[in-house]
């Protein structure tokens, strides 16, 4: 899909983007404190408005990935998606992410975590096809519905679990609750409250990858970020102006839209002008690509292609996977509006049970392993509410730290100290 | 005498730091008030000051000849050791800057117009020759998910400086500054850290209307987790800026549309200053007066006028607009026991309005007189220069309200 970028309007030649080896010396100079994509003079002599580009633009994302897929000759004997440490790797996900919500909805039920939660079940594909290609240097940026985003990119079950239940050994030692999830150490990003907030976010992560590239000549910085949402974000302006900068500036960005066809209660169809979200990449100069988001395969093949473009420094891509939450909006939300018609045809496809087929008659795993499985994660997360409960609560000295990176932001007291100094602070008693 | 008693009627209705209106005063049978009345009309019908209290009259034993200092005290000090240069306070800012951005690499400024533009006013102009287009990145006009950016890249190891060509243009922004910049620190426990300056031009201009006249220090002033500083001289411009990049805390840097050509002689030798502690102008005995930014030089104006009338008012810029510096300002209340806040923000939920409730709550056992605060008014700053002369403060009424708060 790399044929697509040499035909549309870029100033500066591939090759400065494509080469990364390290001998490859002068691919850094054309970008030594001078001129570089977004910014030059040369864009207004390319007219973008050209025919050429958008056909080539329609012609790469229009192409199911299964058919792309059948029309490949595989040169090995194997002509598997994915090998049988693979489909383990992608089955132990995907359970761990149902097994880890469904305790949620238990433990919320039981009043062990409170406010808004919003289960992620049914669109396990998405995230376990993603996350699984990335680096621990890569960052993943998320929405409210996080949880199983943290536990894909390596962020301990016990840490969420305890997140959850407000305890001081979670992620943000509680201070974050469900629709905040961050670990600096696994680069997850957020876990944010408001839709369309964590794109920016993202974009400013991509931004710095390229910077350590570009700026610091970190020459081996390809560091990719990943930018999760859903089908209500694709209509707030927050989506439309990233995509902009993303494509101008080519960031090492894939924008994923989880499209359960659902914001809350809305429709997507009745909210959005025009629903097919993968064609507003091409608008906005990069491949947009429609997948299957309850296959987990197929979306591996194409993040697969959407990681490596942004590693390779071609740009981001838009990712429409179209899924389906088996769950309602939040474990408040009665969901009543849903036909259980649709419910029905989607439980039919729940990409755990389409992995296992494929497993199956590929001969690649069997019974037993996949039920060690099974049990291993439900171990994990039997233990991780236990370790949860067992965690102690926040104290009252808790209160007033992390509000400030530098506590002397909270400024100078009466009596002439930095009032952090003041014990009354560490204590938390003291008034802010 | 008709203006004068207009002027003097707009003072008296901002002067009053409770809520009353103008026409209310003239007619309101509070005691008071009707003695406030009394002894305004007589200053008033005079037009010049008639010497009453003994108060005044032991003021004016204390003869104070020496002229109202046009600079603040701290450059005096710092001067002494060097000629220094002398600059505007637009260069100064892009000297700080400069000077972080060569110190570490990781600084970078983004915003619209700031690259080969040069900055709307100019304080970035020459930095994207010097640097690039990345490290002075010149961005769409989409303030929300440009910040928004801005803030993604502090939390992976940049430190941007983020430039709303206008603050009012920040409003567009107010979701990432308020739940990203703000809260992010803390919802995630601590993991990551927002080290961004947001910084602009605000304050009424010279008749620019009413968006781009905006004070948007009173409505960030809640959002916490953040600083908000407000620079006023060249030297604390550059002073300001070096500190708010070196911070890790999120900053807002206010700069004030009508300051950026003063000139002022600043030190050669690096400085920086306290993101936390206010600046003593004019140290004196008789009243407090309480300043930031353009209002700073408004406050000056007036003070010369009451020096020649004998007062000794002592004038601080608070400079920190968040936190409040209550250590010098607990200082001079202690010493004066009258407070005056002078400022630009609008009468409803400004600086001066948590000013007045900051000081009340902690030193009010130290007060001789209400703390009187001088607002604008609430009002969206009309084109027209006379009505927009008329809803910020003037040198005229903080006279006023001095003399009245001496009695």
């Amino acid at each position: 899909m790399s044929f697509a970028t040499t035909k549309f309007a870029h100033p500066i030649p591939l090759s400065t983007t494509a080469a990364r080896s390290n001998d490859h010396k002068p691919f850094l100079d054309p970008f030594k404190a001078t001129r570089f994509l977004g910014s030059t003079h040369k864009f207004r002599f390319h007219p973008l408005t050209n025919s050429n580009h958008t056909n080539i633009h329609r012609r790469s994302a229009v192409v199911a990935v299964s058919d792309v897929l059948k029309a490949k000759k595989p040169k090995s004997t194997s002509n598997l998606l994915i090998t049988k440490e693979e489909g383990l790797e992608l089955y132990e996900d995907m359970v761990l992410g149902r097994a880890f919500e469904d305790m949620c909805a238990q433990m919320y039920y039981r009043g062990k975590m409170f406010g808004f939660v919003h289960l992620y079940n049914g669109q396990e594909a998405v995230s376990t096809g993603f996350i699984k290609l990335l680096k621990k240097e890569d960052c993943v940026a998320s929405t409210y519905r996080d949880h199983v985003h943290a536990l894909s990119k390596g962020v301990s079950p016990r840490a969420v679990m305890s997140e959850l239940f407000g305890k001081t050994t979670g992620c943000c030692r509680g201070q974050g609750g469900s629709m905040h999830m961050f670990s600096s150490e696994h680069n997850v990003l957020g876990g944010f409250a408001f839709i369309g907030e964590g794109i920016p976010v993202a974009t400013g992560a991509a931004f710095t990858s390229k910077y350590r590239r570009e700026v610091l000549k970190e020459a081996d910085c390809d560091h990719v970020t990943v930018a999760f949402f859903g089908d209500g974000t694709c209509n707030n302006g927050q989506f439309f102006e990233c995509l902009n900068m993303a494509a101008l500036w080519k960031l090492p960005i894939v924008f994923v839209v989880e499209n359960n066809l659902w914001a809350i209660g809305m429709s997507h169809l009745r909210a959005t002008s025009d629903p097919e979200i993968w064609k507003k990449g091409p608008a906005f100069g990069m491949p947009g690509v429609h997948v299957d988001g309850m296959d987990v395969l197929k979306v591996r093949e194409v993040a697969k292609e959407a990681i490596g473009r942004a590693r390779r420094g071609e740009g981001p891509t838009l990712v429409e996977c179209e899924t389906y939450r088996f769950r309602g909006h939040s474990l408040a939300d009665p969901d009543e509006l849903r036909d259980p018609a649709e419910k029905a045809h989607y439980a039919t496809r729940d990409p755990i049970t389409a992995l296992k087929k494929y497993m199956f008659e590929n001969n690649l795993v069997s019974e037993p392993e996949l039920k060690a499985i099974e049990k291993k994660i439900d171990e994990v997360v039997e233990e991780a509410v236990e370790f949860a409960d067992e965690s102690p609560h926040p104290g009252r000295s808790q209160l007033l730290e992390n509000v400030f990176a530098d506590p002397k932001g909270f400024g100078i007291g009466p009596d002439g100290r930095y009032r952090c100094e003041d014990p009354k602070f560490t204590e938390g008693t003291a008034h802010v | 005498m008709a203006a004068v008693f207009q002027g003097l009627g707009a003072a008296t209705a901002l002067s009053v730091s409770n809520s009353l209106d103008s026409r209310k005063f003239l007619v309101s049978s509070r005691k008071s008030l009707s003695e406030r009345k009394a002894s305004f009309l007589v200053v008033r019908s005079d037009g010049r000051v008639v010497p009453r209290s003994n108060a005044r009259g032991r003021r004016a034993e204390q003869l104070i000849t020496n002229a109202v200092a046009t600079k603040p005290d701290s450059s005096a000090v710092s001067t002494t050791s060097k000629p220094g240069h002398e600059l505007l306070l637009f260069e100064a800012l892009r000297e700080g800057l400069e000077e972080e951005m060569d110190r570490d690499p990781h600084v970078c400024v983004m915003g619209e117009d700031v690259g080969h533009y040069g900055g709307s006013y100019k304080v970035t102009k020459g930095l994207a020759d010097k640097y690039g287009d990345l490290r002075v990145l010149d961005t769409p006009i989409a303030e929300n998910s440009f910040t928004g950016m801005g803030i993604g890249a502090a939390m992976t190891g940049l430190r941007p400086i983020i430039e709303g060509m206008n603050m009012g243009f920040l409003l567009l922004a107010f979701n990432q500054i308020s739940n990203n910049c703000g809260m992010l620190h803390y919802t995630s426990g601590g993991q990551f850290k927002i080290p961004v300056v947001i910084r602009g031009p605000g304050g009424v201009g010279r008749q620019l209307g009413a968006e781009h006249s905006q004070r948007l220090e009173s409505y960030f002033q809640s959002i916490p987790g953040i600083q908000m500083v407000a620079c006023s001289t060249p030297y604390n411009a550059k002073g300001l800026m070096k500190a708010a990049i070196r911070s890790e805390n999120p900053v807002i840097l206010f700069e004030h549309v009508l300051l950026y050509n003063l000139k002022e002689r600043i030190p050669d030798e690096e400085y920086i200053c306290s993101l936390e502690e206010a600046e003593m102008v004019r140290p004196g005995e008789h009243v407090t007066i309480l300043t930031y930014s353009r209002m700073r030089y408004h406050v000056m104006q007036a003070a010369k006028t009451l020096v020649n009338k004998g007062y000794d008012p002592e004038v601080i810029d608070i400079r920190s607009l968040k936190p409040f510096d209550l250590y010098t300002i607990g200082n001079s209340v202690k010493k004066t026991h009258r407070v005056l806040i002078v400022e630009e923000c609008m009468r409803t939920g400004g600086i001066g309005a948590s000013l007045t409730a900051a000081i009340t709550e902690n030193f009010h056992d130290y007060l001789d007189a209400p703390i009187v605060c001088l607002s604008s008014q609430d009002v969206p700053t009309p084109y027209a220069g006379t009505l927009e002369e008329w809803t910020v403060v003037q040198p005229a009424q903080i006279v006023t309200a001095v003399e009245k708060l001496c009695q």
